[in-house]
């Protein structure tokens, strides 16, 4: 089989903090003040530099990697892996800092719908402004221009301002434009999560159609059930390095295990450096599935303990925990029961039942309370953890609406036909 | 970053081939790829023109009322209370004469100096010449230019001025004002992208430049031994010779318009090859 994508020691640097100052008036400053301090001080420079090279970061390192024509590959990994940056590099929004790329034919990149839309132009404007932004040509979105129009189901607002669209609509409408883009290579950011359910199972269908027409993709997601859907073939991003490659569902299981960079514990040993205050100290935050061994799912209850010295004799202390989104939503907050520690160390466990969180990035805050009302210690984002989705029976792949995901109880009978009625 | 391209619809098997690799240096200027990508300038060009008057009341109305509005002040404040002399010719049509590509330069100038910083979602999420994007600014200016061209058209009739045969030169003329604001606009954009300052010097930049070049004023006025200094500015040259094609007034000299020619193109080269060296890091650094 052809390479059509061959990608040899890339790399991709960034620095941080002062890589650029955004005024002008500042850099002029700043860099008189470089030259008085070096008058001043002809050591400083080089101690200046030494903090520059602290702030860089390698956002990709050393990515080897070799995709043959009709492959469709996932690249899975955490946020902040690297996985953004490799798309930005492939669709050559950004240039690598070294290494090289190789392709072989037209590259169309999806790393968001409705790119470059303007809201004060009609649909029909918009699905060609949208498709040449894209690197359509004219005469192929006039070709293609009823498929996507009956795609998106807004033949009645097509000349309609954007502006007045509702969110779906708008959606449906971007990803339209965005599906009928048929590159020999198609690079695609989770855009499945959009839409509504029977929006989504359209998507699903449109990008297996790529894929079996003898396309390559290239599937970026945090979706495992959609990976495993479409990929052959996985690669596994882990701080800006290939992980793992390979067979779909060995990696994406081993994936799932590792979860490589969360925060399932924190151990404070020294007591000097144990966060808090004079009155409280924590010394250790765990998160643990139950059995110990499981992936952390939406149906794994989960076991939440922590450790904490408490310097004040006799006082009625409780924890209070927060849950929260990834985005910061509160999810719940529970409150052990309070009662009368006398000086030293106190453990408290709380479990998580599954079939309760839905899946997603969590992060968990929690407070140490004194006398049920004043909080003496909060200790923010204590632990961080992924919940992941599990095989649905369902062939719906989008993101499970709703923070919870709770498994309730329902009746269903069957009561008369309908010829009664 | 080289690239050849191929573009055919036809399902055959096509041969393109892209490398990406680090950008190290100077690079050739690739205008080819801007070909390539002409329709999308096209779209773009297309998009600020319509996008520009929508949902407000008068319209494109607003083409022809602006370089009114600014002629019957310059005509009141310069050619009344300070009698300015306008070269034999009424001034209200002396100045527009000036206004008209002075406010096609200066708009196209404002606009193309923030074309990427405004663009800032597209340069982030999809691939395209940057360049697109300050050319774009300078094509979509045009509309407004043609539509105040005819109003002038409509006061020459009035005023009973006919014009020269330096007439067909006139394309020259435009074209020369939106190198200089192309040329002038790619240093300005890709400074921007770096340093915010260029949005505070834009304005006053373009007020300086104005003053710099006849918009209100006759170049008779401009002292004999500053007259070299003065064409340096390529304005002086577009402004001088849309007087002489429409006006059949002071034809310029070929120094007027020669070096004015040699020092956009100078400003326009040396932009695209700063704009390109920058190019890369766009989408990291806006």
């Amino acid at each position: 089989m052809s390479t059509v994508i061959h990608i040899e020691g890339l790399g991709k640097k960034y620095k941080l903090g002062q890589v650029h100052t955004h005024l002008l008036s500042e850099k002029i400053g700043n860099s008189l003040r470089s030259v008085s301090q070096k008058i001043k001080n002809p050591g400083s420079a080089a101690v200046r530099r030494s903090v520059k090279h602290g702030n860089e970061i390698w956002a990709l390192r050393d990515v080897n990697l070799q995709i043959n024509a009709g492959e469709v590959v996932g690249v899975i990994g955490r946020n902040g892996a690297g996985k953004s940056t490799l798309l930005k590099i492939l669709s050559r929004i950004t240039g690598p800092t070294t290494g090289w790329i190789d392709m072989e034919g037209r590259v169309g990149c999806l790393l968001e719908v409705g790119t470059g839309f303007h809201p004060e132009l009609t649909g029909r404007e918009n699905i060609f402004l949208n498709g040449a932004i894209l690197g359509m040509t004219k005469a192929e979105i006039k070709r293609k221009f009823d498929d996507i129009v009956a795609f998106s189901e807004i033949e009645k607002f097509l000349d309609t301002p954007v502006k007045r669209y509702s969110s779906g609509m708008y959606v449906r409408l971007a990803f339209s434009v965005a599906a009928h883009l048929d590159p020999e290579i198609l690079i695609v950011d989770e855009v499945l999560a959009v839409g509504d359910a029977s929006f989504q199972k359209k998507c699903l269908g449109k990008m297996q159609e790529v894929s079996t027409g003898g396309r390559t993709v290239l599937f970026v997601s945090h979706n495992m059930t959609a990976v495993r859907e479409l990929c052959e073939r996985v690669v596994w991003l882990n701080d800006g390095k290939v992980a793992r490659i390979g067979n779909t569902d060995k990696i994406v299981s081993e994936y799932l295990h590792e979860n490589a960079g969360a925060v399932h514990e924190q151990v404070w040993t020294d007591k000097e450096r144990m966060p808090g205050n004079e009155k409280v100290r924590m010394r250790m935050a765990r998160l643990s599935p139950e059995p110990e061994d499981a992936p952390i799912s939406v149906n794994t209850p989960l076991i939440v303990e922590f450790e904490y010295w408490n310097a004040c004799p006799d006082t009625e202390l409780n924890l209070t925990l927060y849950l929260n989104s990834l985005e910061g939503t509160c999810v719940f907050n529970s409150d052990s029961s309070p009662q009368i520690y006398p000086a030293g160390f106190i453990r408290e466990t709380c479990r998580i039942p599954g079939n309760l969180l839905n899946d997603g990035t969590y992060r968990m805050t929690i407070m140490v309370v004194k006398d049920r009302s004043f909080d003496i210690y909060k200790h923010e984002d204590i632990l961080v953890f992924d919940v992941q989705d599990v095989e649905r029976e369902c062939r719906w792949y989008g993101k499970w609406p709703g923070f919870v995901r709770p498994q309730l109880q329902w009746t269903s009978k069957y009561i008369e036909t309908s010829k009664t009625v | 970053m080289i690239e050849s391209k191929n573009i055919n619809n036809c399902s055959v098997r096509q041969t393109i081939h892209i490398r990406i690799s680090p950008s190290l240096g100077w690079h050739s200027l690739n205008l080819k790829e801007i070909w390539d990508y002409r329709e999308l300038l096209g779209m773009l060009a297309w998009r600020d023109a319509t996008v520009r008057y929508k949902q407000s009341v008068v319209g494109i109305g607003w083409a022809v009322l602006q370089p009114i509005m600014t002629m019957i002040i310059f005509t009141v404040i310069f050619g009344k209370f300070a009698k300015l002399p306008s070269d034999g010719v009424p001034y209200p049509i002396f100045t527009y004469c000036a206004l008209l590509p002075w406010n096609y330069f200066a708009r196209s100038l404002g606009d193309s100096s923030d074309s990427l910083v405004g663009s800032s979602h597209l340069i982030t999420k999809v691939y395209f010449p940057r360049l697109i994007l300050p050319i774009s600014k300078v094509f979509a200016g045009l509309i407004d230019f043609a539509i105040a061209f005819v109003i002038l058209l409509a006061m020459m009739i009035l005023y009973g001025i006919s014009p020269t045969k330096g007439l067909l030169l006139l394309p020259i003329f435009i074209l020369m004002a939106m190198i200089t604001a192309l040329g002038v606009g790619i240093w300005l954009t890709a400074l921007n992208v770096m340093y915010r300052d260029v949005k505070f010097v834009v304005p006053f930049l373009i007020q300086f430049w104005m003053y710099a070049s006849p918009v209100a004023y006759s170049t008779s006025l401009v002292p004999e031994q500053w007259q070299w200094l003065y064409s340096l500015n390529p304005m002086v040259g577009v402004i001088v010779g849309f007087r002489w094609a429409l006006l059949g007034k002071a034809a310029p000299d070929i120094f007027v318009l020669l070096v004015p020619v040699i020092v956009t193109i100078l400003i326009l080269i040396s932009g695209l090859y700063f704009f390109k060296r920058m190019e890369k890091m766009f989408a990291d650094i806006i």
